[in-house]
């Protein structure tokens, strides 16, 4: 065990470097002149030099590199352009108020979304499964701001039953702020719960066809403790570690989310920086998420070999 | 004891024939029958035949602003009801097909090709490029797609071509990935060993002898990714980078009008958004239902 998680460890360290490489290179490299994007072609040379020097973008591309790095492991994320403030102070409430968003969600689509699973495996090829699966799919499929748009229609607009803004007035309670928080909410439940559910299916599927399971069968047990004793217990574990990487795409729908309800989380935080073209700020923000990705999914991997020895055994070879 | 002899042998016998045409028929018609197939066929069938025609079928011209006639609401002179600038919105849907249908695919073409060749590369060579590879192909997979082709867009700025470069390389390694596995599973087979015992060189192997045995992972992932392009080409739209901000795009109408929700407008916003999600949705099934023949 202690093998593995050396490799897994070494793994995403190599993999966080690289991708370092790649933030830095689409934030520092692909502007070109950094301060000339951030300033248009109408500012004068004297102000873009001034800019650049501002920001050590003029100097060489390996220093900037070492520069920015060398500030992350100090804490230091750098100084975002457009707001003057140090990014570190942007980032904290942004990343609190995302997973306060993303456990909303989290909370709510998780136990539909296995229900579903399990419901469509157990009626597989049925026309319930069908309407399961394609349903399913069709919704995790359709652009967030699709989705989000739709709900605003229906429940915002035409029944009127929920706010379209996602920001609860100051000091309003807990169930207030579950009420402003549940549109956008429902938008990420919408988009995983096809994805979560198809999972699901597939790991009830493979153990309702398992020697164990038929073994089960077999010696008389009744159908409800089969399933309940023998396919659940060896289809849910796998799927809830699997759960975890699926934070990556939770982040990627929250910039289109939290932008069309005007929520001030990660997401807006990055859309705001990217039309801004605040890279110091935009930088340090997709590093945090792809960290916060890296660490779910590290965390994923090992809570899967904890259940599956298999898969630990295999990888220590 | 072994004699040359016994170790040639296998080389001789076609271990995996070529598909033959029969079966290849077979899955056609296997397809043409499946209702999810003729669903999502019906609905792309619809987006491309306006793409195509455009200008042609729409009633209205789509980017006529008619500032006596703004948010009219569906009417028989405006089936869909006019937008902020008195614009016809049904005549913006149907021309609106045309960009993401052109940019989409472009893209999810590039990314098949690039992708496919590097899979076939580090699945067949192994080793320490292929190591290399993957680890890159990880980082990649770190940053959420939007967010990649959000910074990409931003540092160059949007335009046609570069949505289909940023898309088609972020596609890139994805698709690598999956042809990689395919080709890790033919590599081990007798085929292929027999055409490297044949002394056949790498290129040869890989193009003419494995490509051709990988094509249903390819296929499946070809569409499925192009589901994905639609979806990033409009959310890319929508966060305000058009690939062209003077033609009607879907995605970029509803970014300019979701503001208007609140005073009731709703049409503005209703109609180009049903346009992304059947789309969507019916490349999705016919994706489902190829998916499904190849793993039959």
């Amino acid at each position: 065990m202690g093998r593995f998680l050396l490799t897994r460890l070494g793994l995403a360290a190599i993999t966080l470097l690289l991708l370092s490489v790649l933030v830095f290179v689409g934030t520092n490299l692909l502007p070109g002149d950094v301060a000339r994007r951030k300033l248009g072609n109408t500012a004068s040379q004297a102000s873009v030099d001034q800019l650049n020097h501002q920001l050590g973008t003029d100097k060489p591309i390996l220093v900037q590199y070492w520069n920015w790095i060398s500030g992350l492991f100090h804490g230091d994320l750098g100084t975002s352009l457009s707001y003057r403030l140090p990014v570190s102070e942007l980032i904290g409430p942004a990343l609190t108020h995302s997973l306060k968003l993303a456990a909303f969600a989290f909370v709510m689509v998780v136990p539909l979304a296995i229900l579903g699973g399990i419901v469509a495996a157990l009626k597989r090829d049925k026309l319930t499964d069908r309407v399961i699966t394609i349903g399913g799919l069709s919704l995790t499929v359709v652009p967030e701001f699709v989705t989000g748009i739709m709900l605003i229609l229906v429940f915002g607009l035409w029944l009127d039953l929920f706010p379209v803004s996602a920001n609860a007035p100051d000091g309003s309670n807990i169930l207030t702020q579950l009420k402003y928080l549940f549109l956008p909410a429902l938008t990420l439940v919408i988009v995983l719960f096809g994805y979560i559910s198809r999972i699901t299916r597939a790991g009830t599927i493979e153990s309702l066809d398992a020697d164990y399971t038929r073994t089960a069968v077999l010696k008389g047990l009744p159908r409800r403790t089969v399933i309940r004793r023998h396919v659940l217990r060896n289809s849910l574990l796998p799927t809830i570690a699997v759960i975890a990487t699926q934070t990556g795409y939770l982040i990627g729908g929250l910039v289109v989310i939290e932008t069309l309800f005007n929520y001030p989380g990660m997401g807006r935080l990055i859309f705001t920086a990217a039309n801004a073209k605040d890279f110091p700020l935009l930088a340090s923000s997709v590093l945090i998420v792809g960290i916060v990705f890296l660490i779910a999914t590290l965390l994923a991997d090992v809570a899967y070999s904890l259940l599956n020895p298999r898969i630990r055994y295999a990888t220590a070879e | 004891m072994t004699t040359i002899d016994d170790q040639a042998a296998p080389i001789a016998i076609p271990i995996r024939p070529d598909e033959t045409k029969a079966e290849r028929n077979e899955r056609l018609r296997l397809l043409a029958r499946s209702p999810t197939f003729l669903l999502g066929s019906i609905l792309v069938g619809v987006w491309i035949v306006c793409a195509i025609l455009g200008n042609l079928i729409a009633p209205h011209d789509p980017v006529a602003p008619d500032i006596l006639s703004k948010f009219e609401g569906p009417s028989g002179a405006h089936l869909f009801g006019t937008d902020k600038l008195g614009q016809d919105v049904l005549s913006r849907v149907i021309v609106g097909a045309r960009s993401i249908l052109v940019v989409a695919p472009l893209a999810t073409i590039l990314g098949t090709v690039l992708g496919t060749t590097i899979g076939l590369v580090t699945g067949y060579y192994r080793g320490f490029v292929d190591e290399a590879t993957m680890r890159v192909v990880d980082a990649v997979l770190a940053i959420p797609l939007i967010i990649t082709a959000l910074l990409a867009v931003t540092a160059v700025g949007p335009s046609r071509k570069t949505l289909v470069l940023v898309i088609g390389f972020v596609f890139t390694p994805i698709i690598a990935k999956t042809v990689r596995a395919a080709v890790l599973g033919e590599a081990q087979l007798e085929y292929v060993q027999a055409a490297r015992l044949r002394n056949e060189r790498g290129p040869y192997v890989m193009f003419v002898e494995i490509l051709p045995n990988v094509t249903g992972p390819i296929i499946v992932e070809f569409t499925v990714r192009l589901g994905y392009a639609i979806f990033t080409v409009a959310t890319l739209a929508f966060l305000g980078f058009a690939a062209d901000p003077t033609i009607p795009d879907w995605g970029q109408d509803i970014s300019t009008h979701y503001q208007s929700i609140n005073a009731g407008y709703w049409w503005p916003v209703l109609f180009p958004s049903l346009a992304i999600a059947t789309l969507i949705v019916g490349i999705n099934l016919i994706a489902d239902a190829i998916a499904q023949l190849f793993e039959r």
